[in-house]
């Protein structure tokens, strides 16, 4: 708020800039990213899989989690599934720190700007927003530090979830059924093309991505399968018409054994 | 080349304050109170869209009263300072006490400063854990800063509308009876009735479960209330 002499009407715009990333950059430079340095390869943890799909009710994204660096796993407990805001939710894979940055500015951002504007962004806006910002990271995704998010929200003017890839330079696209990014997203992909169908209800779409996530465990050293000994389950959120909805351990739990269960069939 | 008469500073500072009151008594009140659930902002407002009451963050809200520019602008400063603090530190480290101190530097500033001072008085509350820790920070066109407790009324009819609320308030109110006795004392101070629809209430409640505890009223609710 400091207010220093201000240049006449005309030469600057009008309005107010809703965005939270470019007045952080402002005011604060030095809290953001910093450009990237020396070509390098730096060893981090790196977030692997993760999928999205449709049902009857919305959008579901789970995460397995697992971190890796290098041949080690740097954590057994990562959460890479996150909601966005009330009614979208963002799904990370790749390099760990800077996914859970451009997390935390995503959300934000989405709450900065519902608060200056007083209206939320629209779906479509949203997945702009976070093509910009994955955008922006591309100089460090070419130092190895790639992240690839899935973007999955209710569309309250159109009624319906919908579900967003990316690609680490930035590139968006809309995807009509299911995806899945990450180490182990091949898989997970093949998985989710034999399970998936239109018109699934919620129980069915939990089912479908946690099984992804196991063929992914199972076809990819790097993602982690459920471990039911310890109690590590993939995070699911469940994105509908209420709003963002965490499934329960329980939840997930059922839906691992009825998987396994099938499978010794 | 043109030079300026000599005012003494205290002509200046009192034509300034005049000048600002002269504004804000024109506008429309602002009610702030303590209910059993958390804070409650409540005012007349003709308009749906441009807000008197918003939130600024999780637990914090705002309320204005004077010219919808200044203050929208001051609201806006607030956002941006709450949502910068809260990256750069932690979320609970968002306090309404150093919003309400940047808002009365700021404003101080400007009153001093600035050929017009701003004709706006605020309010930012802050729901505590506890009913005993909310806090309410009145703030002045001059920068005078006071903390409040169990309601507060500020804009145009504030004098009168500060009589009738001491004349109901009991602490402990739910939320109906809050919104009722508040739109009475607006009504009274006003000497007309109040309708629902032109009616603006926002809510910092801590039973929210949700992070961010601001909500507000919508005018079905509001007229519910108001009708039962």
């Amino acid at each position: 708020m400091n207010r220093g002499p201000e240049p006449p009407i005309g030469d600057r715009p009008i309005g107010i800039n809703p965005s939270f990333v470019e007045h952080l950059r402002a005011v604060v430079p030095e809290r953001t990213a910093p450009p990237a340095g020396p070509s390098g390869e730096v060893a981090v943890p790196h977030g692997t899989t993760v999928v999205g799909l449709k049902f009857g009710g919305g959008v579901v994204m789970a995460g397995d989690r697992r971190a890796t660096e290098g041949f080690s796993i740097a954590d057994d407990k990562m959460e890479k599934v996150f909601p966005a805001d009330e009614y979208s939710a963002i799904a990370i894979a790749g390099a760990a720190g800077q996914a859970v940055e451009i997390v935390k500015l995503f959300q934000l951002e989405l709450e900065h700007y519902e608060k200056i504007t007083g209206d939320r962004l629209s779906l479509e806006g949203k997945a702009n927003r976070l093509a910009q910002m994955i955008r922006q990271n591309f100089p460090l995704a070419l130092q190895g530090l790639v992240v690839v998010p899935l973007f999955g929200g209710f569309d309250e003017r159109r009624g319906g979830g919908r579900l967003f890839y990316y690609d680490a330079t930035g590139g968006r696209w809309e995807e009509e059924d299911y995806h899945a990014t990450g180490s182990g997203g091949r898989p997970a992909k093949s998985s989710l093309k034999k399970r998936w169908r239109p018109g699934l209800s919620r129980d069915e779409g939990i089912r479908v991505a946690v099984e992804a996530l196991i063929d992914a465990s199972q076809e990819d050293v790097a993602t982690g399968g459920p471990d039911p000994s310890r109690g590590i389950f993939p995070v699911v959120q469940i994105i509908t018409a209420d709003g963002v909805d965490r499934a329960s351990d329980e939840e997930v739990r059922a839906a691992y054994e009825a998987v396994v269960g099938e499978g010794a069939r | 080349m043109s030079f300026m008469p000599y005012v003494p500073p205290e002509q200046l500072m009192k034509d300034r304050s005049d000048y600002a009151h002269k504004g804000i008594a024109r506008g429309k009140s602002v009610v702030g109170l303590e209910y059993h659930d958390g804070l409650l902002f409540i005012a007349e407002n003709p308009s749906a869209t441009l807000h008197k009451i918003s939130e600024i963050y999780d637990r914090i809200a705002f309320a204005g009263v004077g010219k919808y520019s200044e203050f929208e602008e001051l609201r806006i400063g607030g956002v941006r300072l709450a949502d910068v603090r809260g990256y750069s530190y932690d979320r609970e480290d968002v306090k309404a006490k150093d919003l309400a101190n940047a808002y009365s530097q700021t404003m101080s500033t400007i009153f001093t400063q600035q050929m017009k001072p701003y004709e706006v008085e605020i309010l930012v509350g802050e729901v505590g854990e506890e009913p005993g820790g909310n806090e309410i920070y009145h703030v002045l066109f001059d920068g005078s800063i006071n903390d409040e407790h169990d309601f507060v009324a500020i804009g145009g009819h504030a004098e009168d509308l500060t009589e009738a609320m001491k004349g109901s308030y009991e602490q402990g109110w739910d939320l109906p009876t809050a919104v009722q006795r508040a739109v009475a004392a607006l009504s009274s101070a006003e000497d007309r009735q109040i309708e629902a629809e032109s009616v603006e209430a926002g809510v910092l409640d801590r039973t929210r479960k949700q992070r961010r505890k601001f909500r507000r009223l919508s005018d079905t609710e509001i007229a519910g209330i108001l009708s039962s």
